[in-house]
């Protein structure tokens, strides 16, 4: 697996699609954040981009920012700036498990040991 | 794009507690092997653009030049209650990359450390992030143990790597389900334990 996670050179500028924007509108949004469209049968206005019809299309169903990125082949962090604009235009709801700058609480850290213990 | 089966990529509609664990580590460690005997779904990719000056061994006769380089993301999945999902993050062990995903770090359980006993040397750079990390990101270590590897005992690869008395260390089998999953509850017994 020793390329597997190399370095390789290649030539996008994936800022384009998000208008030069290298951070969200909010900082809600992480890699594990969980994007569901809220009403994915009301059309996007004319305006908008052809990455934002992409991920609210992808997120008809409950799925996480990294996974829409991946499956998108787009990177994280041009994602987050579009998922970001479809939060704020009330298109796509967002699941954060943790507050944001928190720690995981005992609570959840319980469930997540339950939960490995469980898979054994 | 949508194949037949892309309806399996989705997570029930129950789901509400997304959480992470960073798996880090040296490049060729065995971290998406890892992450893969575990993932309930193929390992997943995402690259992010860097531009950044090269030095170090780029460099050719001390010219600097500028170079756009991708660094890679690999992650996996478990959903292990119906309403929380953990997600395994592959990342590069070098924090300067983590910013690379914004919010990575934070929220996450616990980092754990994959390493290989033939190249300790290549994961000091990982611990001596993780060390001084400023939001003190619980960690543990996962010596994989790879077919060529001679046997070191816990203590003296807790010594060679110099590790905090209270940094957990574990043998696994990157490969090997079961001894992964002993791995990420180690960290989560960790992350709880420190958790007051």
């Amino acid at each position: 697996m020793s390329d597997d996670d190399g370095y390789r050179d290649r030539a996008v500028r994936p800022y384009v699609v998000t208008a030069g924007r290298a951070r969200p509108s909010r900082n809600i949004i992480r890699p594990e954040t969980l994007l569901v469209a809220t009403d994915g049968d009301r059309p996007l206005p004319v305006s908008a981009s052809r990455e934002e019809r992409a991920l609210l299309r992808m997120c008809r169903r409950l799925l996480s920012l990294a996974e829409a990125a991946a499956h998108l082949d787009l990177p994280v962090s041009v994602v987050a700036v579009v998922a970001s604009d479809l939060v704020d235009a009330g298109r796509l709801a967002a699941r954060s498990g943790t507050p944001v700058t928190a720690a995981p609480d005992r609570k959840i850290l319980e469930e997540v040991l339950n939960g490995l213990r469980r898979l054994k | 794009m949508a194949s037949a089966d892309s309806s399996d990529r989705y997570l029930p509609s129950t789901v509400r507690k997304p959480v992470k664990i960073l798996v880090v580590g040296a490049f060729g460690v065995g971290k998406t092997t890892l992450i893969g005997s575990v993932s309930e779904i193929v390992p997943l990719r995402t690259e992010e653009t860097m531009t950044a000056v090269s030095a170090g061994v780029d460099d050719l006769a001390g010219l600097e030049h500028k170079t756009t380089t991708t660094v890679a993301m690999d992650f996996g999945r478990i959903t292990i209650g119906e309403e929380v999902v953990l997600y395994l993050f592959g990342a590069p062990g070098q924090r300067r990359f983590w910013g690379l995903w914004d919010g990575l770090a934070d929220g996450a359980v616990g980092a754990l450390v994959v390493v290989d006993t033939r190249r300790l040397e290549n994961s000091f750079e990982v611990l001596d992030q993780l060390e001084v990390y400023k939001q003190g990101l619980p960690f543990a270590v996962a010596i994989n143990r790879f077919p060529d590897t001679l046997h070191h005992g816990r203590d003296e690869l807790r010594q060679a790597l110099d590790l905090l008395p209270e940094t957990p260390i574990v043998h696994c089998d990157a490969r090997d389900r079961q001894s992964s999953l002993d791995a990420l509850i180690m960290l989560t017994e960790h992350s709880l334990s420190r958790c007051e």
